[in-house]
C-alpha cells in the first residue's frame, strides 16, 4: 500500500515520467494495481484547473482508479461542530434527535472512512493488488484511509505498542499538520480555515473497530480519548507542528518529552490496556452497516452523561479476568 | 418441494439449493450440500407473513416473515408448486384451534411430574409473601375465585385490608372489563404501592361510590402518604375522547386526595405500525447512513420505548423516593399498564433483576393479570387489528436498561430474546390464551409444558457474567436520569437483526467472561481439592518431597487457545468493482472512468455468508458452540439449546 498527493497534472495533462516509473516498480509486467482517490471525480477533475488532477489513464495504463469521496476541511469540521451542538442541546425530544444526528453527517463520514479503508484492505488482502492512496495534499483523508487499512489488516498494529507505531508512521511522520488542524476544537467561535477533525474522525473509526471486535484491539477505549485530548493540548511533545521539518527546526525532540515514553511506562501503560485482548492473527472486517456503526458515547457524550455504570462493568471486566 | 432456493437476504447472489418440508408444526429447509446439509426450521406459529412475488426467470419467490424477524426468502422453480406451499402456509400460520400448535405436540421427554414440577417452578404467592403480603395493610382476595368479578383477572388478587368485597364488587362495575384496583407491588419498606386497574366509566360525570371508596382504601394503606398518584398512561387527547363513549379518568373533584397525571403512551395500532416501519427500515437493501437513521425517526419507536420508560421512572421515583401509592391505568389496563408496571418493578427491586424474579415479573404482570397473548401475538387467526408488539417493547425498555446498567441484572440479552422468541413460538404453554381463565378451562398445565423450567434447566447459558449480588448497581433502585437522555436509546440490532449475523460484533464478550468465570471457579475448586489433598499427604509423608500438582495449561482449558485460526471472517463487498480491468480506448477523452464513479447503490454491502463451510469468522472461537453439530461453528444465541426444536440457523 502507497500513498501520495495528487499528481500535478494541471489544465495541460502534463507527465512525468519518473513519476510514472516510480509508479511502474511497485507493479510485475502484467500486474495491475488499484488507485484510491479520495476525492470525487468531480472534485479531482477539478483540481486539475489548480494544477492539480489525477493519474491520466494513458499514462499509467496498469492502474485502474476508484473514487471513494471522503469529507475533510471545513464541512467536517462544520460537520463536528453540528455534533457536539446536537449531544449538548437538552431541548431535543426523542422525535427529532436522529434527523439531528443524521444532519450532522458525523456517522455517515465514519461510515464512509471505514468503507474505504475496508476497500483498500480488500484489494490487498483479498485480490492481491497494489494500492496507491491519495486525496489532494496526502495529508488528511489519505493518512485516514492508509492507517485504519494497516490497522484492519495487520495484527501487530493492533498491539499498544504497533498501535503507538502506526500512529507515529502514518499520522505525525507523514505530515498530518496538527498544529493547523487541532487548533480549537469544536467550541471555539473562530472558524479557522485550516482547522479540521481528521485525527478525531480516525479515533472514532479505531472505537468502531473495538466495539465490533472487542478482543481485537490491545488498547481501550481510555487511549484513544486521551490521544484526542493530546492532539489538542499536551505536555508532550508528540504532536506539536506540523511536519517532521517543523518538529526538526522547533527542536521538539531536544526541548520537549514524547507521549509514547509516558503511556509506556509500566505503572501507566496498564491503564489503556484491554482486558479482553487476545491476539488475533486474523484480518478484521468491520461491518459498515448503520445499524453497526454507533456514536461514540465515550466521546462525545463524556461531559454529558455518567460512564459510572460502563465503568463498573469495565472493572467487573478487568476484575474477572485478572482473576482467572 | 425440490430444488428450492433459499436466498440470503441482502447478497442475491448468495443461495443455497436444497429441499423444503411442511410438517404439521414446521416448515423446514434442508441444504443439499452434501457436506452439511444445514437445516433451517421455522415454527409456523412464528410466521407473521407470506408474499408471494412476480415470477422470475428463476422461478417463483416466496417471503417468509416471521416474528422473531427472521426473514426467509425462498425461490421455488415451479409456479405451481410455490402456490401450494403458499396456499398451504398461509393456513398452517394462522391456527383455528389452540391444539393446532405446537406447545400441544411438543414432547421434551420429561415425566408427568416432571412437568408438573415445571409449572410449579414460579409461584405468585410465593412472590406477594416475599413482598411481605399479608400484612396490615394488604391481604389476599379471594373475591374472583371463580371469574364472578372479573374474567380476566385471575382467582386471586391482593387489595387494601380496608376493601371489602362490597367495594370490589361495586368498584369492578364501574371500571372497564370490570378490572378494579388491585395490586401489582407493594414497597414494604415505606408501604408505597403500585397498583393497576383499567379506565372508570365515569363518562362526563358519572361516580361510583365504592369505587371512590376503593381509591381511598388504597391511600389509606399507606400511612406515608396522604394522597396517591393515579396515572393514566394515555395521551389526554385519547383519555377525553373515550368520556364521550362513557368511559374516561378520574376527576380529582370526586376522588379525595388524589394527584391524576397524564403520561402519554401511544395506542396498540399505533405501535403496531411503528414496527411495521421499522421492519421496513431493517429491510432496506445497503441503506445509507441517512435512510437509516431518517427511517427509524420516522418510525418513532424508541420514542414510543423512551415514552415507557419515561412513565416507569415516574411511577419508581413515586415510590421509592416520595413515597407515595401509584394507581396506574390505561383503557383496558392489560396493555400500557402492564409494560408500566413491570417497568417500574424492575426499576424499584433488585429482585425483578435476577433471572428467577425477572420470570416472576412476566407471570405477575402480564400472565396473571390477563395480557391478551392470544389476541396480541397471534396464537390463533384472529383480528389483525388486535395484534401488537406490547410485550416486545417491554422487553426492549429490559434490554435499554442492561446496556445503560450493565451490572445490574442476573441474566443477559440471549435471555430476553429467547423469551421474545417462545412467546410467539407457542412451544410452551405459558402464553397461550387471554387469560387466567382460559388456560385453566384449557388444561394447559396438564397439556403443556412450561418455559420458566427450560429457561431455568438451561439458565448458565443466560447469565451475565458481569453480575454480582453485592455490586452497588444491583442493589436497590436504578437511577435513571428522564430527560434528557435521547442518546442513550439505541437501535437493538440484536433482536431486529437478530438473524444478520454480519452485523453483529463477531465475538462475544458474555460468553467468553462466561467462560473465564466458570473456569476460574473449577480452578478455584480443584486448588481446594489439591490443597486439601497436599496437607493430608503432608502429613502422612513427612519426608517425601515427590508431590506433584497439575499444571493445567488454562488457554486450551478454556477452549480459547488463537491456534484454532481455522475461522476467519469475511469482508462485506465494499466495492463493486474489484473485477477485471475494463478496456479503454485511448481516444476517449474523459480519463474517468465512469463505470467507476460509485454511488450507494454500486456500494453492495451483503453480509459474509457466516454458515460454516463458506468464509470462516475471524477471532476467539464461539464459544457457546463447543459441541460442533453437523459442521462448523454456529452462532452463540442461536445455536438452540432447545432440545426438540432443532436449530433455527441463519439464513
Amino acid at each position: 500500500m502507497l500513498r501520495s498527493s495528487q499528481p500535478l497534472t494541471g489544465p495541460n495533462r502534463r507527465r512525468c515520467r519518473e513519476d510514472e516509473l516510480l509508479l511502474g516498480t511497485v507493479l510485475d509486467e502484467e500486474e495491475r494495481g488499484f488507485i484510491i482517490d479520495t476525492r470525487s471525480a468531480q472534485a479531482a477533475k477539478q483540481a486539475r484547473m489548480s494544477g492539480g488532477g489525477t493519474e491520466p489513464k494513458s499514462f499509467y495504463p496498469q492502474w485502474r482508479r476508484l473514487h471513494r469521496p471522503l469529507e475533510r476541511g471545513r464541512p467536517l469540521q462544520e460537520s463536528f461542530i453540528k455534533l457536539v451542538e446536537a449531544c449538548n442541546d437538552s431541548s431535543i425530544s426523542m422525535d427529532r434527535w436522529l434527523s439531528r444526528l443524521d444532519s450532522c453527517r458525523w456517522l455517515s463520514h465514519v461510515k464512509a472512512a471505514l468503507s474505504t479503508a475496508c476497500l483498500a484492505a480488500q484489494c490487498l488482502d483479498r485480490e492481491k493488488v497494489s494500492v496507491l492512496v491519495h486525496g489532494a495534499e496526502g495529508t488528511d483523508t489519505t493518512l485516514l484511509v492508509t492507517a485504519l487499512a494497516q490497522l484492519i489488516l495487520e495484527p501487530s498494529c493492533r498491539t499498544l505498542k504497533g498501535f503507538q507505531g502506526l500512529l507515529q508512521r502514518e499520522w505525525i511522520e507523514a505530515g498530518h499538520p496538527f498544529h493547523l488542524r487541532c487548533a480549537h476544537s469544536a467550541y471555539s467561535h473562530a472558524r479557522l480555515k485550516q482547522e479540521a477533525p481528521l485525527f478525531l474522525l480516525f479515533l472514532d473509526c479505531v472505537w468502531q473497530l473495538s466495539r465490533q471486535f472487542p478482543f481485537s484491539l490491545e488498547f481501550s477505549e481510555h487511549l484513544l480519548l486521551t490521544l484526542f485530548d493530546s492532539a489538542y493540548a499536551s505536555a508532550y511533545g508528540t504532536f506539536l507542528c506540523n511536519s517532521e521539518k517543523e518538529r526538526c527546526l522547533c527542536k521538539v525532540k531536544e526541548s520537549t518529552h514524547c507521549l509514547w515514553a509516558w503511556l509506556n511506562q509500566p505503572g501507566e501503560r496498564k491503564k489503556y490496556l484491554n482486558p479482553l485482548y487476545t491476539h488475533n492473527p486474523l484480518v478484521i472486517w468491520p461491518s459498515v452497516e448503520p445499524q453497526s456503526i454507533q456514536l461514540w458515547q465515550g466521546l462525545f457524550l463524556r461531559w454529558i452523561r455518567s460512564s459510572q455504570y460502563l465503568d463498573e462493568a469495565w472493572a467487573e471486566i478487568q476484575h474477572l479476568v485478572e482473576s482467572s | 418441494v425440490e430444488n428450492v432456493r433459499l436466498l440470503d437476504r441482502l447478497s442475491s447472489k448468495k443461495s443455497a439449493l436444497g429441499t423444503l418440508y411442511l410438517t404439521a408444526t414446521h416448515v423446514i429447509f434442508v441444504e443439499n450440500d452434501s457436506e452439511t446439509h444445514k437445516e433451517t426450521w421455522i415454527l409456523h406459529s412464528q410466521i407473521s407473513s407470506i408474499e408471494k412475488q412476480a415470477t422470475t426467470a428463476t422461478g417463483c419467490p416466496l417471503l417468509i416473515r416471521c416474528k422473531n424477524f427472521q426473514v426467509i426468502q425462498l425461490v421455488i422453480p415451479q409456479e405451481r408448486d410455490c402456490h401450494d406451499v403458499y396456499i398451504s402456509l398461509i393456513r398452517l400460520a394462522r391456527p383455528v384451534k389452540y391444539e393446532e400448535l405446537y406447545c400441544f405436540s411438543f414432547n421434551p421427554k420429561l415425566d408427568k411430574e416432571e412437568r408438573e414440577q415445571g409449572w410449579k417452578l414460579v409461584d405468585l404467592n410465593e412472590e406477594y409473601n416475599r413482598m411481605g403480603i399479608p400484612n396490615n395493610y394488604w391481604q389476599i382476595s379471594d373475591v374472583n375465585r371463580d371469574y364472578g368479578v372479573c374474567d380476566s383477572y385471575p382467582t386471586e388478587v391482593y387489595v387494601p385490608k380496608s376493601a371489602t368485597a362490597r367495594i370490589i364488587v361495586g368498584s369492578s362495575k364501574f371500571r372497564s372489563r370490570r378490572r378494579f384496583p388491585a395490586l401489582s407491588y407493594y414497597c414494604k419498606d415505606n408501604n408505597a404501592s403500585i397498583c393497576r386497574s383499567s379506565q372508570p366509566l365515569s363518562g362526563f360525570s358519572a361516580r361510583c361510590l365504592e369505587d371512590e371508596q376503593m381509591l381511598q382504601a388504597i391511600r389509606k394503606s399507606n400511612p406515608g402518604s396522604d394522597f396517591i398518584y393515579v396515572v393514566d398512561t394515555r395521551p389526554k387527547l385519547n383519555a377525553m375522547a373515550n368520556r364521550a363513549a362513557g368511559k374516561g379518568y378520574e376527576n380529582e373533584d370526586n376522588y379525595s386526595n388524589i394527584k391524576f397525571q397524564f403520561i402519554g403512551i401511544e395506542n396498540i395500532h399505533v405501535m403496531r405500525n411503528s414496527l411495521q416501519k421499522m421492519l421496513e427500515v431493517c429491510e432496506l437493501k445497503s441503506p445509507s447512513m441517512s435512510d437509516f437513521l431518517w427511517g427509524l425517526e420516522n418510525s418513532g419507536w424508541l420514542k414510543h420505548i423512551k415514552a415507557i420508560m419515561d412513565a416507569g421512572i415516574f411511577i419508581a421515583k413515586a415510590v421509592a423516593e416520595e413515597g407515595v401509592s401509584v394507581l396506574v391505568h390505561c383503557s383496558d389496563g392489560w396493555d400500557r399498564t402492564a409494560q408500566v408496571c413491570s417497568v417500574a418493578s424492575l426499576l424499584l427491586d433488585p429482585y425483578y433483576r435476577t433471572m428467577k424474579g425477572f420470570m416472576v415479573l412476566i407471570e405477575k404482570d402480564w400472565v396473571s393479570f390477563g395480557h391478551k397473548f392470544n389476541h396480541r401475538y397471534g396464537n390463533l387467526d384472529g383480528d389483525p387489528k388486535e395484534i401488537s408488539p406490547v410485550i416486545d417493547q417491554f422487553i426492549e425498555c429490559v434490554w435499554q436498561l442492561m446496556e445503560q446498567f450493565p451490572c445490574a441484572f442476573e441474566f443477559n440479552e440471549r435471555f430476553l430474546i429467547h423469551i421474545q422468541h417462545h412467546i410467539y413460538s407457542c412451544q410452551f404453554g405459558n402464553f397461550l390464551c387471554n387469560s387466567q381463565k382460559e388456560r385453566r378451562e384449557l388444561k394447559v398445565q396438564e397439556r403443556t409444558y412450561s418455559l420458566w423450567a427450560h429457561l431455568w434447566k438451561n439458565r448458565a447459558d443466560y447469565l451475565n457474567p458481569l453480575y454480582r449480588e453485592d455490586h452497588s448497581q444491583t442493589q436497590g433502585t436504578l437511577h435513571l436520569q428522564m430527560a434528557p437522555c435521547n442518546f442513550l436509546y439505541k437501535f437493538w440490532s440484536g433482536m431486529y437483526n437478530r438473524f444478520e449475523k454480519g452485523l453483529h460484533p463477531r465475538q462475544s464478550v458474555t460468553d467468553y467472561l462466561m467462560a473465564v468465570k466458570e473456569e476460574t471457579q473449577q480452578l478455584e475448586e480443584e486448588l481446594e481439592v489439591l490443597g486439601e489433598r497436599l496437607a493430608n499427604l503432608q502429613k502422612s509423608q513427612l519426608n517425601d518431597s515427590t508431590v506433584k500438582s497439575k499444571q493445567q495449561d488454562r488457554s486450551t482449558q478454556l477452549g480459547l487457545s488463537t491456534s484454532n485460526n481455522s475461522l476467519a471472517n469475511t469482508p462485506q463487498e465494499y466495492s463493486n468493482d474489484l473485477k477485471s480491468f475494463p478496456s479503454r480506448s485511448p481516444s476517449q477523452g474523459d480519463e474517468e472512468d465512469s463505470a467507476l464513479i460509485l454511488t450507494q447503490d454500486n456500494l453492495k454491502s451483503s453480509d459474509p455468508d457466516l454458515s460454516a463451510n463458506s468464509d470462516q469468522e475471524s477471532g476467539v472461537e464461539d464459544l457457546s458452540c463447543r459441541s460442533p453439530s453437523g459442521g462448523g461453528c454456529l452462532q452463540s444465541e442461536d445455536s438452540g439449546k432447545d432440545s426438540d426444536e432443532a436449530v433455527f440457523l441463519a439464513v
